[in-house]
């Protein structure tokens, strides 16, 4: 049987459990654990410290990974790991928190320099009263034009499923040229 | 919805690049920082939240281009910005304004203008750079909470002169680059300031100007820099900028503080990146008929 992985990437409180657990088809094997520092709690109750699984098989023959990383710097001797072998990857951005930004640049550029493969980046939270719409943050973030800046909701399974399909056609265009 | 955040996160720089580059038509609200007391954790760093307090500062644009700007403690207004730039007497901006109190910028700039006090150019000229002062001036903010909103504009009264924000970018970043150069060399405005041994000598023959005159009048080894600014009412831009010509010219001497070595950041080493995964296209198409049909 062949499986293939895919990394879902970003700061902290970006979104990438919810991502995973829409389109996972088991429930999502997902080492979170309690926050221990105050200020991470006041964003959320749980964190994921080594990284999310989830799942999707296509059929007998063929089953797609799903990783998520630990959003936290603390972290990040995980993600090269995890990149590795990876066919293309997600970087998720919480479009209502600015001070992350800078982050999800610093990630995205990491990722790259791990595996030059393709990869999409996630304008999430889009149904937030904050967000900043998708063209603003691809300024904000330099993502050049190239580059796929979709608008994401990650607890919305067709939102999801739209950055995937965008992903995968990526690497299609990819593997044409 | 506006566009939210903090200029810690987001500066003034990379606002006006991405307003320019947006095209965007609307107006910024910059606010006052208020410290909460309470601390969050943003990319593993400790920090305090700030909320917003009141207005400081208002710069609108109009499909990309800068055309108006005011500071909350500043009197924007027309006879302000042609009396400070020497157009119109203190005497003359006092008559008008006493004569004119309720008429808008533009039906007193028509008004100026005919009665040959100022020429139009000289209003164009004089709004021009009280804008950009403004603008220049947010350049070295750093904390703020900002606020865009979408399509709202300054009221029709006053008098906008669109500028293209290229080059206020541009000359914004060389007086970025200019304020960190004095940071670096000024670190710590908690330093105190001396003069050098024979200083009758060193200031032979030296024109200072007013500002540079009025920080040399409070150099002591008690006073720290902070404390010189603060009592000739100076920004820490200005200072820093005085201090640095003072000190190149060897009219003053630093009293550096112990215990001041920067730490040096550890550096990461990284593995060679690994191999791509051979992944044939057949497969792709697979996933992609398997994700559409979830």
């Amino acid at each position: 049987m062949q499986t293939v992985k895919m990394v879902i990437t970003g700061p902290f409180s970006a979104g990438k459990t919810e991502f995973i657990r829409s389109i996972s088809e088991i429930e999502v094997v997902s080492t979170e654990r309690e926050i221990t520092t105050p200020a991470e709690k006041r964003q959320k109750d749980v964190t994921t410290v080594a990284m999310d699984f989830g799942r999707i098989t296509v059929d007998d023959d063929l089953v797609l990974y799903l990783f998520g990383t630990p959003g936290q710097r603390r972290f990040d001797f995980m993600w090269e790991i995890l990149a590795e072998g990876m066919l293309g990857f997600v970087v998720m951005v919480d479009s209502s928190k600015p001070e992350t930004f800078r982050e999800a640049k610093s990630i995205l550029e990491t990722f790259r320099a791990y595996a030059p493969t393709p990869y999409v980046v996630a304008a999430n939270k889009q149904d937030h009263p904050d967000a900043w719409s998708a063209d603003d943050l691809r300024i904000a973030l330099r993502i050049e034009e190239g580059v796929k800046l979709l608008p994401c909701v990650a607890k919305d399974k067709e939102s999801v499923k739209n950055v995937l399909l965008e992903l995968l056609y990526s690497i299609l265009e990819e593997m044409d040229t | 919805m506006p566009l939210k955040g903090e200029l810690r996160d987001f500066s003034t720089t990379q606002l006006l690049n991405l307003i320019n580059l947006a095209g965007k038509t609307g107006t910024l609200t910059i606010f006052k920082a208020n410290k909460t007391g309470e601390f969050e954790e943003v990319n593993g760093k400790k920090r305090e939240k700030i909320t917003a307090g009141p207005e400081r500062a208002k710069v609108s644009f109009r499909t990309g281009k800068l055309i108006y700007a005011m500071m909350d403690d500043q009197d924007g207004n027309l006879v302000s910005v042609l009396n400070k730039a020497g157009k119109l007497t203190d005497e003359q901006a006092r008559i008008i304004r006493e004569r004119a109190k309720n008429t808008a910028d533009k039906a007193l700039a028509l008004l100026l203008i005919n009665a040959n006090y100022v020429s139009q150019n000289d209003v164009v000229s004089c709004i021009q750079q009280h804008t950009l002062d403004v603008v220049y001036n947010l350049l070295s903010w750093n904390q703020e909470p900002f606020r865009f909103d979408d399509d709202v504009l300054p009221d029709n009264n006053r008098i906008q002169v669109p500028i293209d924000l290229e080059n206020v970018i541009i000359e914004g970043a060389r007086r970025i680059r200019e304020i960190e150069e004095l940071n670096q060399h000024l670190p710590n405005l908690d330093m105190a300031l001396k003069f050098p041994e024979n200083p009758k000598e060193k200031f032979k023959g030296i024109h200072l100007s007013v500002e540079e005159w009025r920080v040399v009048s409070f150099v002591n080894p008690k006073n720290s820099i902070r404390q010189i600014a603060k009592a000739n009412n100076m920004s820490e831009i200005e200072i820093r900028r005085i201090v640095y010509g003072l000190e190149q010219a060897g009219l003053v001497e630093l009293v550096k503080p112990p215990g001041m070595e920067q730490s040096v950041a550890a550096k990461t080493t990284r593995r060679p990146a690994p191999a791509k995964p051979q992944v044939q296209k057949v497969v792709v198409n697979r996933l992609i008929d398997k994700i559409r049909s979830i």
